[in-house]
This record gives C-alpha cells, structure tokens and sequence, in this order.
C-alpha cells in the first residue's frame, strides 16, 4: 500500500500566548525566538494513521511538506515515527500561498511522486486552519475525499472510515485511490523510535521547487489569490484583574474558595 | 464575476425542522443581500425540505430552491457537493454561506473546491465591504489567539462557514412572502464514490463537555493518575464535566474526546475551573468563552490567571480536598 502525507510544519500552539505576537502590517505572525516549529499536531496524527496502515498491510509512505527548507525537520520527524521518505517542496513563489495555491503545489508533488493508494492530510492546520486544503487537493487530483476520519482499515482495494461527527461517528466506504483527513480522535502519534531518530538525523531530504515539479505559474501568481488575508489582530482579552482568593492554611482557602464558587454558580 | 448576484445561505434540517444555525445564518443572509440590494435564497435538501420552505421565507429567505431527492435526507458528501455545485453553476449566487457544522466543514470547502470561489470557515463575523461591495469575513486563527480577516477580491462565489450561536436567530414573519422553486434533476447514484455504511450515536457517560455548564479541567501539573480522580471528585461536586488539556490527555490520564482546547472542544460554560495547567495558547482557545474562570495553580506567574476572575496560587493538592469537601457539604444542606 503506497501512502502519501501531507504535513505541514507551525508555530508551536503549546506556547504561552504572551510570547504570541503578531506584525498587523505584514499580516504574519513573528515567530518568538527559541521556540522551534513544530509539525502540526493533525498531520502528526495523519502520519500515525498511515504507520497504523504500513504495519497491517506493508507498503510505503512518502511525506511531503511545502514550507522553508527548515520543513526537512517536520519531514524527519515523520520518518523516525516509521515513514519511509519524504520531500520538502520549497520555493520563493510558494510564500503567503492560499489553499488553493498550497493544494496545487501539493497536486504537482504527488503527481510527480506518482503511485498511490492513500493521500493522508490533518483536518486542518493548526496556525491558520484553512480547513480545506484537502477538499481542494482531492478535486484537483479528481480523487474521493472523506474528512475527519478517526479510524482507518484497508481491505481489497476499499478504505473503511470512520468520520468524527458530533454525536458520534459514521462509517464510511471510499475506493483506492482516496484523499483522507484525519482528526485528533484517531488517538496518540507514536514517538519516534530510537533507532530510526539515528538513522534519520543524517538523512538528506530532497528539496523540490516549483520548475521541480511542474507547478503552473499562473496558480501561484497571487494576483489570481482566490483568498486574501486583509487584516490580522489579537482580540482583546478580558479587562478585570484576577482576584486571589486567600486563607490562612490550604484547607482554609479551599472552603473560601468553595464559598466563592457557590456564589457564582 | 459580476453575473454573481445574490445571497444564498446552505439550509440543513435537524429532526424535521430548519436547523437554528441555518436560522442564524438566513438573519446574516438576510442582512448581507439588504445591503447589496439582492435576494436572499435557501437551499434546502432532503425529502422534507419541500415542506419547510415556508418557514424559510417566515426567516428571511426571498427564495427557496428546495431539492427533494431521498438520496439527500441523509448528508453524503458526494450527492450534496454534486447537487448544490450543479444549482450554483446554473444560479451563480455572489455568497454562499452554510454553518460550521459536521456538514458544513466537509461540504463548503468541497463546493468551493468545484466552484473555484473563494472561502472562509469558521467564521465569527460578516459584512459588506461598502466600497467594493465584496464580503469580508472575519475568522480565529492560530487557535483563536488572533483574528484574520479575508476577502475574495474576484473568485465567486465569495463561501463562508459560520459558527453556531455567534448570532441571534433571524425574526419569524410568516407574513413574508417568497418564492419556491423545485430543482429538477436528481442524484445521479453512479456519481456516488463514497458509501455511507452505517452512523453510530455515541452516548457520553455524563454530562456531555460542551454542554456542560461547569467545567473542572486538570492539567499536566496534575502529575499522575491516581490524582487525575481529585479532579473528577470536583467535578461531581459541582455537577459539572471534566475536561483535560492535551498534556493530560497524552499522559493517558484522561480521554482524549476531553480534550479542551485547538486541537479538541471549544467549551463556554458558566465557570470553568482549571486545575494545574500553565495556560497555553492550545489550551486557552478552548476556553475563552467561559463565563467565569477560576485557576488553581502554584506558580503565580502562570498564563492561567491573566485570563482568570479568580484565583488561587497554591499546589492544587493541599487546596482540592478541602475545596471538594466543602461543596459537597454546601450541596447537602
């Protein structure tokens, strides 16, 4: 079974928000220094679907990620957790893309890549959460999508999928080829083994840019944007000061506490 | 681009009635198409869509294209994306909206995927940019610790999602008159790619995290299992749901469905109690909405208490026993 995923690499959303700043003129956020990115924690769950995949049924899985070159990290991070290889695809044209210039990249990739049976996304990503790269790279590459799945099992050329829905989930029934978005109710990404953690270090991951693969100008000409981002702002937060609730022992603040609570609810 | 006229607003039924996101949503509509001077349409699908097109044009709808194919009365992605892409391409509506619903999230970036218009999900606000007369949707991004907003300058249509509850319903008037029109054609069966085998309605033990009005969350200061269940004893104290962020939630402590937070459920409960957790920025989107949020944390510094209306700055487990007993004792009396 030939798996591709897509991943993308973030700011990490495990920060304090105090060190979250934004450049309202640029419409970017200002990466805090000392923090580095992250993959994003969907597409880490889309990668341990598709290792859930591999050990059931064998094959391969190609990652791709369109990012800086620094994305050669996120792809890494993949093959340790069980990944068989992987490709960043880099280009100054690839900058500010929106989801349909970013699914076009991706398109151009996994064509070049070629054989598949499964193309895996996270639902969304998790800084600007366009959700809906993979409805769009599904269309271009004129494959069935299913989103949110939080199971996956492969038997004679069918995918069975489980969809998170609100109360409760579906099932549901996709040929192969599929484009698949996974949601965090899979359950937890494996950690990365040692061995591979090793191996994967020295690795050299293959940077492919726009004339690598292919990509039409004219779908990465921001003058054809179909979405543009006009303003970015941090909402105001609430105004009022926190008040401390004391006591002279811990059990003493736990009543003062329990007290204030019952004025409250 | 300028063939694109109207507001059109994705309608979805819940037990036979007009779901109250799409009531929401026909209010929004209803607002958008007054102030570009267009008709206000409702696509609604499903064999009983016929029978509420009424209540539709009573909300707001001067149009209603009532699809009634027994293909549609449960979604499939592939029958509503093939039949609304159809009837958009033929009426060229200038905006689209649906709700941000299991439905919407799978069914506006597929449509918009065939149209080639230009989306927004999640949105929290709309309006008419007065100059250019484009839509401008305002969404959170970076788990709500920023808000974005986006314009598509020419792609049509112009698509938006719109979260549940960010706006009142839209006024009932069954004086309001309209017009239905029948979409001829129907699904084609072949054109279906993916089957829908069989939906299962998961029953939560408790009360259910997003709609519970307290919520007791433990973080990953919690530090083991065994302590995890002063956290629950809270909770049950107060009647109310526990909740977890992802820390605690990776240590295995709690279930991953009570994730709090971006990348699990957004809660806006009457209080919110959030025991020895920093207060990340993940986390912290997921609870903004609260009405009252208390924290209990040891260090003073932590982000918790600059979102909070209360505190306490103490190891949580010299204060949680007491803090328990003492609501118990309130509740009994």
């Amino acid at each position: 079974m030939n798996i591709i995923v897509c991943v993308k690499q973030v700011l990490d959303p495990e920060i304090p928000p105090a060190r979250f700043q934004i450049d309202p003129e640029a419409k970017q956020v200002i990466p805090p220094p000392g923090v580095p990115p992250v993959i994003s924690v969907y597409d880490e769950r889309a990668v341990e679907a598709a290792c859930r995949l591999k050990d059931a049924h064998q094959g391969k899985i190609t990652v791709i990620s369109m990012g800086s070159e620094q994305a050669a990290d996120v792809i890494k991070h993949a093959i340790s957790m069980g990944a068989d290889d992987g490709f960043v695809l880099s280009d100054p044209a690839f900058e500010n893309l929106d989801s349909f210039g970013t699914a076009h990249v991706l398109s151009k990739a996994i064509q070049k890549i070629g054989e598949y049976d499964l193309v895996l996304c996270g639902r969304e990503a998790a800084d600007w959460g366009a959700g809906q790269v993979g409805s769009i790279l599904a269309e271009m590459l004129g494959i069935p999508v299913v989103t949110r799945a939080s199971d996956i099992q492969a038997a004679d050329e069918t995918l069975r999928v489980k969809r998170v829905v609100s109360d409760g989930f579906e099932v549901l029934e996709a040929p192969m080829p599929s484009l698949v978005t996974v949601s965090s109710e899979i359950g937890l990404p494996r950690l990365p083994a040692g061995v591979r953690l090793m191996m994967v270090r020295r690795k050299q991951i293959p940077v492919w840019n726009a004339g690598d693969i292919g990509a039409e100008p004219s779908q990465l000409d921001q003058a054809n944007a179909h979405t543009e981002i006009t303003g970015l702002s941090v909402p105001t937060r609430k105004t009022t000061e926190c008040e401390i609730i004391t006591g002279a022992t811990p059990d003493e603040t736990g009543v003062n506490l329990a007290l204030k609570l019952a004025e409250l609810i | 681009m300028d063939n694109h006229k109207g507001v059109w607003v994705c309608g979805e039924i819940t037990e036979g009635k007009l779901a109250p996101v799409t009531v929401e949503l026909l209010g929004v509509g209803r607002k958008l198409a007054n102030e570009l001077g267009e008709d206000l349409s409702a696509l609604l699908l499903g064999s009983e869509a016929g029978g509420l097109a009424q209540e539709a044009i009573a909300y707001g709808a001067d149009n209603v294209y009532v699809a009634e194919d027994g293909l549609l009365d449960q979604y499939n992605s592939d029958a509503y994306t093939q039949v609304a892409a159809d009837l958009c391409g033929q009426a060229s509506p200038a905006i689209m909206l649906l709700g941000h619903t299991d439905i919407g999230c799978d069914l506006a970036p597929r449509l918009n995927a065939r149209l080639g218009g230009g989306l927004a999900m999640d949105c929290l606000a709309l309006s008419i940019d007065p100059a250019t007369k484009c839509l401008v949707s305002t969404r959170p991004v970076f788990g709500g610790n920023a808000h974005a907003t986006m314009v598509s300058k020419s792609a049509r249509p112009q698509m938006a999602t719109m979260r549940a509850k960010t706006v009142p319903p839209a006024e009932r008037d069954d004086s309001r008159q309209g017009q239905v029109i029948l979409v001829e054609g129907k699904v084609d069966p072949a054109a279906l790619k993916v089957k829908v085998v069989e939906r299962i309605k998961e029953e939560v033990e408790g009360i259910k995290l997003e709609d519970a009005e307290v919520v007791v969350t433990g973080g990953g200061g919690i530090g083991s299992a065994e302590n995890w269940a002063m956290v629950e004893d809270l909770a049950r104290a107060l009647g109310g749901a526990v909740g977890a962020t992802r820390p605690a939630c990776d240590e295995g402590w709690a279930a991953v469905t009570l994730q709090v937070g971006q990348s699990g459920k957004v809660v806006s409960p009457k209080l919110y109690i959030a025991v020895a957790l920093s207060g990340a920025m993940a986390h912290i989107s997921g609870c903004l909405g609260s009405k009252v949020i208390v924290a209990i944390n040891k260090d003073k510094e932590a982000n918790i208490f600059n979102v909070a209306h209360y505190g306490v700055v103490a190891d949580y487990k010299e204060v949680l026993p007491a803090l328990t007993a003492k609501l118990k004792e309130l509740k009994s009396a």
